[in-house]
């Protein structure tokens, strides 16, 4: 399942944009690949990240594995409601599964990252 | 579950022991232990009956399973039978009673045959020198990769700190490096599964501490570029460290030393048939060629060849330090050399031959309806994925595994490793039969039927154990550590 409307990264981590910030997460397919997700580390509010950094980890009852940030850029908000709640990012990757908010400290970053017609045929060459 | 815990068997006042009346002077608990000490309420402790006991552990421990009750291939843990000739060796009264302190001309064979098994190891792999101490494979990779710094630090080249392992490597293999203060930088695997060389070229630099491989990997893939990639690593200054996890497959056919690896650990609880129980205990000897061999842990266990003794060697400087409390895991170390013994070099070439006709056979049973993903010849394990149809009905390879569990086998490793999605990965050890493959094989082909004919048994499985399928969600985000009484808070 892939959603209009946002961008995607190889690491398959989704962004939304509006304007000079975004609203990341990861995608349906690396929720499915992962399993049921029992833990999240959040990245810290205020911190910066350069695009392709680790943000932080998500840990399912299969696997540990790092997310990364998929633009650079100032974290301005987390969903903490994730860390009572971490089976959110499974039910509902794209909504209130959402991880982090971001301030995009160059724009013209998002031309490296996949539309979602791009994505599908990524996770298509991939046999996913 | 059908049996119930000990604490909700017996009665109160109900016990195993009875005690003679007490014969001096009564003090009470509150004269001897200051009040802030002391419990407010009497702690809840099991009130049962001997025969009640008895029979609770004794049902307990038929519910448990292992390779003395059945087929177990988990993959990269080569469970293999375990001869009962290790254990009475073992428990010989001159190496089960002996005392750690016992002075070194009291301990001749013990210490003689550490030196031998060391010797023997050294042989095997192609190393120069080995250590016995650690006491486990990532404890063995702690100490190999630790000698490493070591040796660049001796040189001066203290820059040194990072750590090239390929995607497909065994978790240990990061986690031990970052354990030791080093910089993982992890490299993606070739198409047909095994080191690609170009992205290892790339990945060296002046800043290379070590390279970690697995020979043959985790795919049960032997990497054939062996010999090109230790002429790279060692090109580069760094050095090529070998996790022996599958030294089962090469075991008296080709030798980690002559591949050009400078280091290596081994699982004895794996190659050497000794126990896996329990998380332990195992036993990871390390070996090193010699200009590696001072940074070894101390004491080394030496013989002195004018008075035909062993000694314990506490003179080394460059030592890395003891990395283990006295000698390391004895016991498991007399069973991995009554093993070697009873075997003798042919009886070790047998045993690769063999755990690779097995792993092979197998693989061709189960072939066009599992599938395979890198598939070539296979060395001592293989990896599959579920058959075709499976994910369309919302099925994955742990359905497979909770499947397998009712045809009375231990599921084989699942999703790792890490660069196969829905990993099934399968190392049948070169002690089981023909029959027992057949059969095995059977009800991977039986359970592939059933996942396109009825999925819901398989999502449903276990059927026929102890207890059914678990929640592991709950389990990692709820647990329960310890039981309370029905009614009553912590």
């Amino acid at each position: 399942m892939i959603m209009d409307g946002l961008l995607y990264s190889e690491d398959h981590e989704w962004i939304k944009v509006n304007g000079k910030s975004g609203r990341l997460g990861i995608t349906h397919y690396a929720q499915e690949a992962l399993g049921s997700v029992v833990f999240i580390e959040l990245p810290e509010e205020g911190s910066r990240v350069a695009a392709g950094e680790p943000l932080g980890v998500v840990e399912s009852v299969k696997a540990a594995s790092d997310y990364y940030a998929p633009v650079s850029g100032k974290i301005t908000a987390v969903n903490g409601e994730l860390l009572d709640s971490p089976g959110l990012i499974n039910e509902d990757p794209y909504g209130k599964g959402w991880i982090a908010e971001i301030e995009l400290e160059d724009p013209a970053e998002l031309d490296k990252l996949l539309s979602p017609e791009k994505y599908g045929e990524l996770l298509e060459k991939e046999g996913k | 579950m059908t049996e119930p815990l000990i604490f909700e068997l017996g009665a109160p006042g109900r016990t195993s022991s009875f005690m003679p009346e007490c014969d001096v002077p009564v003090r009470e608990t509150e004269e001897l232990i200051p009040g802030n000490l002391l419990r407010k309420k009497p702690p809840r402790l099991p009130e049962a009956g001997e025969q009640e006991v008895a029979r609770h552990f004794t049902r307990l421990s038929s519910l448990n399973y292992g390779v003395d009750t059945g087929f177990y291939p988990l993959g990269s843990c080569t469970m293999k039978y375990n001869p009962k000739v290790n254990e009475y060796a073992a428990r010989l009264p001159g190496f089960a009673r002996l005392h750690p302190y016992q002075a070194e001309d009291q301990v001749q064979g013990a210490l003689r045959l550490m030196y031998e098994t060391q010797r023997y190891l050294a042989e095997i792999t192609g190393m120069d020198e080995f250590t016995l101490q650690p006491a486990a494979g990532a404890h063995g990779e702690f100490t190999g990769l630790l000698m490493i710094k070591a040796y660049h630090d001796h040189r001066g080249e203290t820059g040194r700190r990072r750590v090239i392992v390929p995607d497909s490597s065994h978790g240990t293999n990061p986690a031990t490096a970052a354990l030791c203060g080093m910089e993982v930088r992890q490299i993606e695997s070739g198409p047909d599964g095994t080191v690609d060389l170009d992205a290892l070229r790339a990945a060296l630099g002046p800043d290379t501490a070590a390279v970690m491989l697995t020979n043959p990997n985790t795919l049960g893939l032997f990497e054939r570029d062996i010999l090109a990639i230790a002429g790279a690593v060692h090109r580069a200054g760094a050095l090529l460290y070998c996790d022996g996890a599958n030294m089962n497959a090469v075991l008296g056919i080709s030798r980690p030393g002559d591949m050009g690896f400078d280091a290596i650990h081994l699982n004895l609880h794996k190659t050497f048939s000794t126990p896996h129980g329990g998380g332990g205990p195992g036993a990871g000897p390390v070996g090193v060629k010699s200009f590696l061999a001072p940074f070894l842990p101390f004491p080394a266990v030496r013989l002195d060849p004018d008075s035909g003794t062993c000694f314990l060697d506490y003179n080394r400087p460059l030592s890395i330090g003891k990395v283990r409390s006295f000698y390391g895991n004895f016991g498991v170390v007399a069973r991995a050399y009554t093993y070697i013994r009873a075997l003798g070099g042919e009886g070790l070439r047998e045993v690769a031959e063999n755990a690779v006709i097995n792993a092979n056979y197998l693989l061709s049973l189960v072939r066009g309806t599992y599938r395979i993903p890198f598939d070539r010849r296979c060395m001592h394990e293989f990896v599959a994925v579920p058959p075709a149809g499976f994910r369309e009905g919302g099925l994955h390879t742990a359905d497979i595994a909770k499947r397998l569990m009712d045809y009375g086998y231990h599921p084989p490793t699942v999703y790792f490793p890490l660069i196969v999605e829905e990993a099934l990965m399968v190392e049948p050890t070169e002690t089981e039969s023909r029959a027992t493959l057949d059969a095995f094989a059977g009800a991977l082909l039986e359970i592939a039927r059933e996942g396109r004919e009825n999925p819901q048994l398989l999502k449903d499985a276990p059927h026929g154990t102890p207890v059914a399928r678990l929640d592991e969600v709950t389990a990692a985000r709820r647990p329960v550590l310890r039981w309370q009484p029905e009614g009553e808070e912590g």
